[in-house]
């Protein structure tokens, strides 16, 4: 490599008092933002029009860069990252391509309200409108899918706006954030350091809630016959799991969490009906239908979530808190809005709650419920390999602390379903825009995040094709995660849907053929095992867990296995189906 | 056999709740539902006046399916931020969300729904045919518009008003020929010494003397 290149820094530069590291250039100010947020890691992948801020990354060997082996994966990697640490996950890219490439990622952390930052090459500014050379409009791309968007200025507050859309995405309900910045900004010279992250004055996230309305919303569940939680992906980004777990234990309020809320409340908790929605547990969702109030908090109460709304809880007085007022009665009326952060209105709650609900009957039929709706397989005494098999016993060997990332589709709700999940920030995975490819990325983002715990990826064999090339970056980084492809030979959650509301039709939802995906993984330089046998399943989990490096287990699973219970797009929640016949009745 | 089969009683053997919500979400009287309406309202919004803020407001009418009649954007006393008029017209529930939405953009700084007398005004330029002056003129100084183009064959008048006038005031016109018109939507501020936004603007007239001044400027 050569000498780095850049305009000389001049005399008054160097005499600055600046508590930043001393920036000449565009790019520089650019780090210097980044430094001052304490970024530690980037995902990115180089390119003509983002080549000034890495050659300004050069010499800063204490941030981290992964070369990602494609701009999608960055920016999921950099979702994880988010979500596991809870502090914005960084993505570079260059202009053109480098910057749509990065569209899915950032829909799908604008989507679950990820803290993610993005920072995107742009051609100089006097070629903008031209269509030059990898010419894209990002900023009108990315409008709609990111929470806030910015094209650079010039040198001179270039940093600044870096501090201010990494801030953006931080504060406040979380999402990604984007600068655009035109080369001639970036390699233009400045002599102006940034000031720290800080959001624009206007910006004023609320805390506290009304609290005439808190007083009323705990009146109501004082008296509430038939009291339940509903905890959403905002309990944890609002780091209110604490105070959630001590509420619902000291009212014994039964908790039922959506999918990005999974890890909230424990499910080993007696007071936890599992996960709500399509896919969720059968006492979970009956308990929704049939609550008096609802208390949800830091959900959106989305359409996999809710089911038709018709049939949404629809004898319950609905107490919502969310951050955002947006959220407030958009799909579903609340009858106590309650706006503001989710740790400071549980609290208002406590303290306005003047006794818990007279709800011991209540209970009493949650529990009972849980005993008949159990999340239950069968087991064949050897071949088909079932799928909810292998994620238990992966569960059953790992510390809480486990990440689990999972793409999307058929194998993703069996990861949901049959983990048992005890921590937040555990559970990575693409809720709301439901990406597949999400996994392998996801994996190497949780994996850089976390380098002490352990982190295994449940993958479908469609889902896997389609970011595989993770597997470059994984081995290249020596991390160590598990790659399990729940492997049917198909597009199985479409299969599912075809073969139950379009007359078994199976149109480009099974594969023909598809590779072995424990020799690519070979070729990639990783270890790769094949797993048919229920009895090596141990066995094989051992061995990926006992090697240094990344590990692809590719599972052939038994392919005629389907994802129950299920509640039909637009269904009532508590008329979920248990087998294919329930869904023919609905 | 199908698999993935679970345990447990069937769809029909539950506890099932007997509520029903409408689709908006609230918990409704299954025999006495009633849908709302949609009704116009006229939202005011005080926006960073930088580049692109137009696109992003107008494009989240869009995505969100909310259904606007008109927006109006022009500057302020402060060259920082503009004002924004824009007339919607949706259910309430739809009201209330398009200005939660608006309100949540971060160049947004305020949206405030104004009153129905509010001050509001349209400006409308009709090029109508030219072949009876005199008709023409009689109908534009009974509406107080005002003539800014004459020619042989066409005249071009300038009118403002709400928007029934505007209405009363082109059916009038209609009778000569309209080749053309322009309307602008509407502007509005509220009335009296109500604030249009809820938060001061930076540089609004804390004082009478400051006030004069500024109006001096903007003149």
């Amino acid at each position: 490599m050569s000498e780095r290149a850049s305009v000389p820094k001049d005399e008054e530069q160097a005499d600055s008092e600046s508590t930043v590291s001393d920036v000449a250039t565009g790019a520089e100010s650019v780090v210097a933002g980044l430094e001052n947020a304490g970024v530690e890691h980037l995902f990115g992948v180089q390119g003509g029009a983002i080549m000034p801020v890495y050659d300004a990354l050069y010499e800063h060997e204490e941030m981290e860069h992964i070369t990602m082996a494609h701009e999608q994966g960055a920016a999921h990697a950099a979702d994880a990252y988010g979500i596991v640490t809870g502090k914005p996950g960084v993505c570079l890219a260059t202009s053109g391509p480098g910057a749509t490439n990065l569209i899915t990622g950032l829909a799908d952390a604008n989507m679950d309200s990820d803290p993610v930052i993005a920072l995107t090459g742009q051609v100089p500014t006097d070629f903008v409108g031209n269509d030059a050379f990898q010419e894209t409009d990002t900023i009108g791309v990315t409008q709609p899918v990111t929470k806030y968007n910015k094209f650079a200025e010039g040198p001179d507050t270039v940093g600044d706006s870096i501090g201010e859309a990494w801030a953006l995405a931080n504060e406040g309900r979380q999402g990604p954030t984007l600068v655009d910045l035109p080369k001639d900004v970036t390699q233009g010279e400045t002599n102006i350091s940034p000031g720290g992250p800080k959001t624009p004055d206007t910006y004023n996230p609320p805390t506290d809630a009304d609290e005439v309305i808190v007083q009323e919303a705990a009146d109501a569940l004082a008296h509430a016959q038939r009291p339940a939680i509903l905890a959403g992906g905002g309990v944890i980004k609002g780091e209110a799991c604490e105070e959630l777990r001590a509420f619902a234990r000291e009212y014994e309020i039964p908790v039922v969490t959506t999918m990005p809320g999974t890890g909230a409340f424990p499910e080993t908790d007696e007071l936890s009906l599992g996960i709500a929605g399509m896919h969720g547990t059968g006492y979970g969702n009956l308990a929704i239908s049939n609550c008096d109030v609802l208390l949800g908090i830091g959900t959106r109460f989305d359409d996999r979530l809710t089911g038709g709304i018709d049939t949404f809880a629809p004898d319950a007085d609905i107490i919502h808190v969310d951050i955002d007022p947006a959220e407030i009665s958009k799909n579903v009326e609340a009858d106590y809005p309650l706006i503001g952060d989710a740790a400071v209105v549980i609290e208002q709650l406590d303290e306005a709650l003047t006794q818990a609900p007279p709800a011991d009957e209540w209970r009493e039929q949650c529990q009972t419920w849980k005993e008949e709706y159990p999340l239950d397989y069968e087991m064949p005494e050897d071949e088909p390999l079932k799928p909810q098999y292998v994620v238990e016993k992966y569960d059953e060997v790992t510390d809480d602390d486990c990440i689990v990332a999972a793409g999307v589709g058929q194998h993703q709700m069996w990861a949901w379903q049959y983990w048992t999940w005890t921590e937040p920030r555990t559970w990575v995975t693409s809720h709301g825009l439901g990406t597949m490819g999400y996994a392998v990325p996801a994996a190497i983002g949780a994996k850089v995040a976390a380098p002490d715990q352990e982190v295994v990826a449940f993958d479908g064999d469609g889902s896997f094709l389609m970011t595989a090339q993770g597997l470059s970056v994984a081995v290249r980084e020596g991390l160590n995660i598990t790659i399990v492809v729940l492997n049917n030979e198909a597009v199985g959650m479409v299969r599912q849907w075809q073969d139950g509301f379009y007359e078994g039709r199976r149109m480009a939802s099974e594969y023909p053929w598809i590779p072995e995906f424990d020799k690519l993984a070979e070729a990639f330089g990783a270890q790769g095992l094949r797993l048919e046998d229920p009895d090596e399943v141990e066995d094989t989990i051992q061995q990926a867990r006992e090697y240094e490096g990344p590990t692809v287990i590719d599972a052939i699973i038994d392919p005629t296995e389907n994802v129950y219970p299920m509640v039909p797009s637009g269904g009532d929640n508590a008329r979920f189906a248990l087998n294919e016949d329930h869904l023919e009745q609905l | 056999m199908t698999q993935g089969e679970l345990p447990g009683p069937g769809p029909d053997e539950r506890l099932l709740p007997k509520g029903r919500r409408n689709k908006q979400g609230i918990r409704i009287d299954p025999e006495a539902e009633a849908e709302h309406q949609p009704e116009r309202a006229l939202l005011s919004a005080l926006v960073k006046h930088e580049p692109g803020v137009l696109a992003e407001v107008s494009g989240l009418f869009s995505r969100r399916q909310f259904n606007i009649e008109s927006l109006t954007v022009g500057a302020t006393i402060d060259e920082d931020f503009a004002r924004m008029t824009i007339v919607i017209e949706e259910p309430r529930p739809g009201i209330d969300q398009a200005k939660k939405q608006l309100e949540k953009l971060i160049p947004v700084i305020s949206v405030r729904e104004l009153d129905r007398d509010a001050v509001q005004r349209e400006l409308v330029i009709v090029k109508v045919n030219g072949t009876e002056p005199d008709k023409v003129n009689a109908i534009t100084d009974m509406y107080n518009g005002e003539t800014l183009d004459a020619g042989p064959r066409t005249i071009t008048v300038q009118l403002t008003g709400d928007h029934e006038k505007i209405d009363n005031a082109l059916d009038a016109y209609r009778q000569f020929g309209i080749r053309e018109i322009a309307r602008t939507g509407y502007s509005a501020l509220a009335r009296g010494e109500a604030a249009t936004a809820k938060v001061s603007e930076p540089n609004q007239a804390p004082t009478d003397a400051q006030t004069a001044t500024e109006e001096a400027a903007d003149d």
